[in-house]
């Protein structure tokens, strides 16, 4: 048997709401599988379980909010009997969903427990209304008729069974983004490097490769940025990363954050996976991909954990330069300004050329400037010359 | 279908070009853009965006618009024209 517990999806988050099953107890999951949904300051998030087996029993309810590392569901692995189930090793009890007659123990979930230890409540004088007759944290905060507003109540729900991104969505995002960058800005000692360059041969680039495409097949300059960004880390490793008990765990493998405004306001920074590995049409896919769904706000948990450096692009907001606040654990942030006609000088004379500044933060506790003027020159050369950005 | 007048046209692109826009930047309010100005960043529209932008357009009006002239695209009077002049041609 294995456990699948609520994910931490971010540093900050302390608990998750579940939303939302996708799978029930007899069910087969695979490695990878979006079984649940939970809402979290950063959304509605698809959370995927590493593990394959059988759902030997769910733990925790819809509508229940529950601590990071909470037991959401118990998996039976191939070959394994239904039943043997070793409660050793549970944080906390769970409910028991097949107990029965006198004498069985207290049906009640680990929040509402929780609830009603702090709310000075006796479970046992409480009615449960969940589906098994168990006392769910809503059951506790009735009872405790409390004049505040519901702190714990599931967001409302749309029809297609996503959080309504209202007024409580926005502000619970600001806070996350809010305790994020305070923790940055008081922890990490950024250093900050930039460059211009010009990038009009990137631009040929892409020009010549949307050629005669239709517009749904084209690429966009973005896909070049992060292309680069990736290729430079590669040869950087120590920039790719998160800073955690004082050192840096390095990333396995290029997955890169990116940044993307919300309409609305807010802000989210889903992994881009593998962006080493992705010819340019396969990039500009999976780059649409997470841009939609981020929108949608049906990012998966993978996402939310994967980044080991983020990249933002402030150019098409008119933006010139960035000088990029890191998210933490992560140990470098780069940032992209707009492309603009610019005075450049080449063969000794001056131009106007398309030009952009590229900046780099990064964490001074793990690099030192020379490592972040390595990468820099990196990502400089390969912008500039894009050839080498998907060699042969 | 008859043909349309030259005012009916501009005021249908007009609506096409509205609808299209609002899908992706449903709270943008277009009328309150200051005209001649570029209209991508005051109401934050990015590359992707754009992009939506242009594939719903060719879905709407059959136009597609090559990359070398997103530069006539700047303002919202001169995607007008040129959707106008593309339709006509």
């Amino acid at each position: 048997m294995s456990e699948f517990h609520m994910p931490s999806l971010g540093a900050d988050m302390e608990s998750g709401t579940l939303v939302e099953w996708n799978v029930q107890p007899g069910d087969r999951v695979e490695r990878g599988q979006i079984v649940c949904v939970v809402e979290t300051q950063k959304g509605a998030i698809d959370v995927e379980i590493w593990e394959s087996g059988i759902v030997e029993r769910l733990a925790v309810e819809e509508g229940q909010k529950v601590p990071v590392g909470e037991v959401l569901a118990v998996i039976r692995g191939a070959g394994e009997e239904a039943g043997k189930e070793t409660p050793a090793g549970q944080p906390t009890p769970a409910p028991v969903p097949d107990a029965s007659g006198p004498g069985q123990r207290l049906r009640i979930s680990p929040a509402a427990r929780k609830r009603a230890d702090e709310l000075g409540l006796d479970p046992a004088n409480l009615t449960g209304s969940g589906s098994d007759g168990s006392i769910t944290l809503a059951d506790v905060e009735q009872a405790a008729a409390t004049p505040e507003p519901e702190p714990e109540a599931p967001a409302p729900q749309t029809p297609a069974g996503r959080p309504t991104a209202g007024h409580e969505a926005h502000a619970a995002m600001r806070q996350a983004i809010a305790a994020a960058m305070t923790r940055s800005k008081r922890e990490i000692p950024h250093y900050y490097l930039g460059n211009t360059l010009c990038v009009e041969p990137a631009l040929s680039w892409l020009a010549a490769y949307n050629g005669e495409r239709s517009v749904a097949e084209r690429l966009i300059f973005p896909v070049l940025q992060l292309r680069a960004v990736a290729m430079a880390l590669q040869e950087v490793p120590a920039l790719n990363g998160w800073f955690i008990d004082g050192t840096l765990r390095a990333a396995e493998g290029v997955h890169l954050g990116v940044a993307i405004a919300l309409r609305g306001g807010g802000l989210v920074a889903p992994a881009l996976h593998d962006a080493d590995r992705l010819a340019p049409d396969a990039m500009m896919a999976a780059l649409r991909d997470l841009l939609t769904r981020a929108r949608q706000d049906r990012l998966r948990s993978s996402e939310l954990t994967d980044a080991g450096l983020t990249v933002t692009n402030l150019g098409d907001l008119g933006v010139d330069s960035v000088q990029g606040v890191i998210y933490p654990p992560q140990v470098a942030l780069v940032g992209f300004g707009r492309t603009a006609e610019r005075p450049w000088v080449r063969d000794g004379q001056v131009v106007a050329a398309p030009c952009l500044q590229v900046s780099l933060a990064a964490d001074h506790r793990v690099t030192d400037g020379a490592i972040g003027a390595r990468f820099l020159a990196r990502l400089t050369d390969l912008l500039t010359e894009p050839d080498r950005l998907w060699p042969p | 279908m008859a043909p349309l007048s030259r005012d009916t046209l501009r005021d249908t692109l007009r609506d096409t070009v509205t609808d299209a826009i609002l899908a992706v930047a449903p709270e943008a309010d277009l009328d309150a853009l200051p005209p001649g100005r570029p209209w991508r960043e005051q109401i934050e529209i990015d590359s992707f965006d754009f992009l939506n932008i242009l594939v719903d357009l060719e879905k709407r009006l059959g136009v597609s618009v090559p990359e070398s002239d997103y530069h006539e695209l700047e303002t919202l009077q001169g995607l007008l024209d040129y959707l106008e002049s593309r339709l006509a041609g």
